[in-house]
């Protein structure tokens, strides 16, 4: 088991609402093993984007814990200190987010090869179809789905045993769409555990070992 | 345990005081190698006070920095003598101010500005300290040609830029920097940011970055402190801070910027 969510919680305060509380979810529990695809599901609003944002750490969890096991070693992310949740990005847990948050001036290969592996960079811009020609220019000015295929070939470049995937398909075309379908199911095969939200029930259906309806944890 | 598992600073409880006006209060943290800590917060809020005790440049009125040297020797900044210190600000450490003209010599050639710190370290050889003036111009994007120009006649960006290669061209592994795209106009900042984000990475230096603009310490930092009134209210990782505020004034300041 690579990931274990134990009664997970999570409350906004919103102090420039005179305070009000958000509850998002509570008891939050499931398990992924190397290997295995876990699909959230539930309506926009569920709480789905949350969960996978405090895996990765960017929501802080009220409650509960969120252990990550890799080479050994567990790291409770709702307890560690920065620099332990870092550690863990750099090598274990990747996050693929719906958006690319485009640096200005950063063409995209570079973005895309971040940790310096051009080769592999190229080879995967090119299965995800974006034109040789765009590969120098920064993607700020690319399409929302050329910038999306940017953004998954960053993720995917990196091996981390756990990747995070936020709407990988939402805006793509058919092809492409069954491009992600393929590389997800490349990454199970070499063992990579994932989490993914996914709203097109046909990439569900194709890559989903076990879905998770997140209104489950809907909180009171 | 390796030297990278040490932290290379140390704040405990620094605090300062002028007079009963309180500057900043009982900070504490502890910044690793390849850290890059953003301090943010309005002006008035302690960041700039923090900043300058930090780099030993004011006498904290309690508390204490601690400062790994490159002997591995964890000291107290305090108890060092003025002469330890000049050497430290010289070679291990670089300051980036917001106005450049207070980190140059505005009457030096450019090539003079970098090359001098080179020269504090022991370089003797001209041609060579000239060699690496030019590549580190080169490295900051300014032509190399304009190597014997002063800072006078360079641009706002440009200067900026020329104190930055000044402050690392002796490989400092700590760099304080206050405001360091403040002044410049965005389309200029846009490059300066990302000319520094690529240094910072290429180096793995550590640095503490005084800002207001949350956009710089988000595409900068690892983590951040948010301080108000001379207090740190909040710290997190970057993402977490700015993402999740917890603390109402947090709140205030990541809703208050303008969506680009």
């Amino acid at each position: 088991m690579i990931l274990e969510l134990a009664r997970v919680a999570k409350t906004f305060t919103m102090h420039l609402q005179g305070g009000i509380r958000l509850p998002i979810v509570q008891n939050v529990s499931f398990c992924v093993t190397p290997g295995e695809c876990v699909v959230l599901t539930g309506p926009s609003g569920a709480g789905k984007s949350s969960i996978l944002k405090m895996i990765f750490g960017t929501y802080r969890c009220d409650e509960g814990r969120i252990v990550v096991s890799h080479g050994g070693a567990s790291t409770d992310i709702a307890a560690a200190p920065p620099r332990d949740v870092l550690r863990l990005r750099r090598s274990v847990i990747g996050y693929v987010s719906q958006f690319l948050r485009a640096v200005p001036r950063v063409p995209a290969l570079a973005v895309v090869a971040e940790s310096g592996d051009s080769p592999r960079a190229e080879a995967l811009l090119r299965r995800l179809n974006i034109p040789e020609r765009l590969w120098s220019l920064p993607p700020a000015t690319f399409s929302g789905g050329e910038q999306q295929r940017v953004n998954i070939a960053r993720g995917f470049l990196p091996e981390r045993p756990l990747l995070l995937l936020d709407e990988p398909t939402a805006s793509l075309d058919p092809h492409n769409r069954q491009v992600v379908i393929d590389l997800i199911s490349e990454k199970k095969r070499q063992g990579t555990a994932m989490v993914a939200i996914v709203h097109d029930q046909q990439v569900c259906d194709a890559v989903a070992d076990r879905v998770i309806d997140v209104t489950r944890f809907a909180a009171a | 345990m390796t030297a990278q598992d040490q932290p290379l600073l140390i704040a405990q409880g620094v605090s300062k005081w002028y007079g009963r006006q309180l500057g900043c209060r009982d900070v504490s943290f502890e910044l690793y190698e390849g850290e890059v800590l953003a301090i943010v917060g309005e002006s008035g809020s302690g960041k700039s006070t923090l900043l300058q005790l930090l780099s030993a440049q004011l006498a904290a009125s309690a508390g204490s920095v601690l400062y790994r040297m490159r002997d591995g020797a964890t000291r107290d900044l305090a108890s060092l003598g003025e002469a330890e210190r000049r050497f430290l600000f010289r070679t291990d450490w670089g300051y980036v101010h917001q106005d450049p003209a207070l980190g140059l010599r505005m009457g030096v050639s450019a090539g003079g500005n970098v090359g001098e710190r080179l020269m504090a370290v022991g370089w003797q050889h001209y041609g060579r300290i000239r060699g690496a003036a030019e590549s580190w111009l080169a490295r900051v994007e300014i032509d190399p040609r304009r190597i014997d120009d002063t800072p006078r006649v360079y641009s706002g960006g440009m200067r900026q830029r020329l104190q930055i290669a000044r402050n690392l061209i002796t490989e400092p592994r700590l760099v304080f920097m206050d405001e360091p795209t403040g002044g410049l106009d965005v389309s200029v900042q846009a490059k300066l940011l990302d000319l520094l984000r690529g240094l910072v990475a290429d180096l793995g230096l550590a640095a503490i970055v005084v800002t207001h603009d949350l956009a710089v310490a988000r595409l900068l930092s690892h983590r951040i402190l948010v301080m108000k009134g001379g207090e740190v209210i909040e710290t997190g990782l970057t993402d977490q801070v700015l993402d999740d505020p917890r603390e109402a004034y947090t709140q205030l300041l990541v809703s208050s910027v303008l969506p680009a």
